[in-house]
């Protein structure tokens, strides 16, 4: 488990970010972040990458255990993805607020209803399970808060998986404070 | 769109709850199978308790972990913490014990939030 929330890590992607009654406001998002965000739907396909897949429906007991892990993907699994699926549709019905008229490089806004909460942390933890899978990263790399997205495709992985979890940890601070979202 | 949609059984009280997959299991049977030849768990199945063990995993925040274990178990924060940082540093940590729905119902959850768990009988 990794701590992806950093003063630096908010500084250096100059953004703001913060509640206004029941919103959760991201503003001053430039187009490359803006990007990262609309983003978050595609990145949660575990298509194409079967450890992905392997994580995201991981088996509920050990794998010899054949005929509770079979009877768990009979049962189980399409339950999951159905939850998976509607958190990621709720996420992206809030990024259609990303493709408005405004100019190509201006700088957007975002608006997060406190309801979507928790579609929001699901589905940023899909796409980072997802993401961490597809690059394989390392313990240390996942610690790397700070390496530069310019360089490779990985890098650019890897900062899109921090810069998700940042979000995660603004959400989870921001819910931990407000007492309808009180834990059950 | 409201998010999340209920675990079946999640937020009601233990007597009305709970299409567990043991439980979808046999209601699936009960239509296919004759009753007389219905399959029960074995006797061992029945008595041993089961637990819930969550393992580690590097790509989950400490904090949403925490979160998780606070809303599916009902966890004050400082247990939920405890728990988080066994699973962090001895890559397991045994969440819940007891019988075999609850604890199936628990992993569900937790599969749900996209934890590592696994459901493993008390030896």
């Amino acid at each position: 488990m990794v701590i992806s929330c950093s003063q630096r890590s908010k500084k250096s992607v100059d953004m703001e970010i913060c509640r206004r009654e029941d919103k959760l406001e991201i503003s001053e998002l430039d187009p490359f972040l803006a990007e990262l965000l609309r983003q978050i739907p595609a990145s949660t396909n575990p298509e194409g990458t079967p450890a992905a897949e392997k994580r995201l429906f991981s088996p509920p007991a050990d794998r010899s255990k054949t005929e509770q892990c079979s009877e768990w993907k009979l049962y189980v699994e399409p339950e999951l993805r159905r939850l998976f699926r509607t958190a990621t549709e709720t996420v992206a019905a809030d990024l259609e607020q990303l493709n408005g008229n405004e100019k190509p490089f201006a700088n957007r806004k975002l608006r997060i209803p406190t309801q979507h909460a928790d579609a929001w942390l699901n589905a940023l933890n899909q796409a980072r399970l997802v993401i961490a899978a597809k690059y394989n990263f390392t313990d240390g790399e996942l610690c790397d808060h700070y390496r530069s997205p310019i360089g490779s495709r990985r890098d650019l992985g890897l900062f899109q998986l921090n810069f998700y979890g940042f979000l995660q940890e603004f959400i989870l601070r921001e819910i931990d404070d407000c007492p309808g979202n009180t834990p059950n | 769109m409201s998010w999340p949609p209920q675990w079946r059984g999640e937020g009601v009280a233990e007597s009305e709850s709970a299409v567990t997959l043991s439980a979808a299991k046999g209601a699936t049977r009960s239509i296919v199978e004759d009753p007389s030849s219905k399959e029960t768990r074995s006797q061992e199945d029945v008595d041993l308790p089961w637990q819930v063990v969550v393992h580690n995993d590097p790509v989950n925040l400490m904090t949403y972990v925490t979160m998780v274990f606070q809303r599916v178990f009902g966890y004050p924060r400082e247990k939920a913490e405890r728990h988080m940082l066994e699973v962090h540093q001895k890559g397991r940590s045994i969440l819940w014990s007891g019988m075999r729905e609850r604890a199936e119902l628990y992993v569900q959850q937790l599969h749900g939030y996209l934890l590592l768990a696994t459901l493993e009988k008390v030896r």
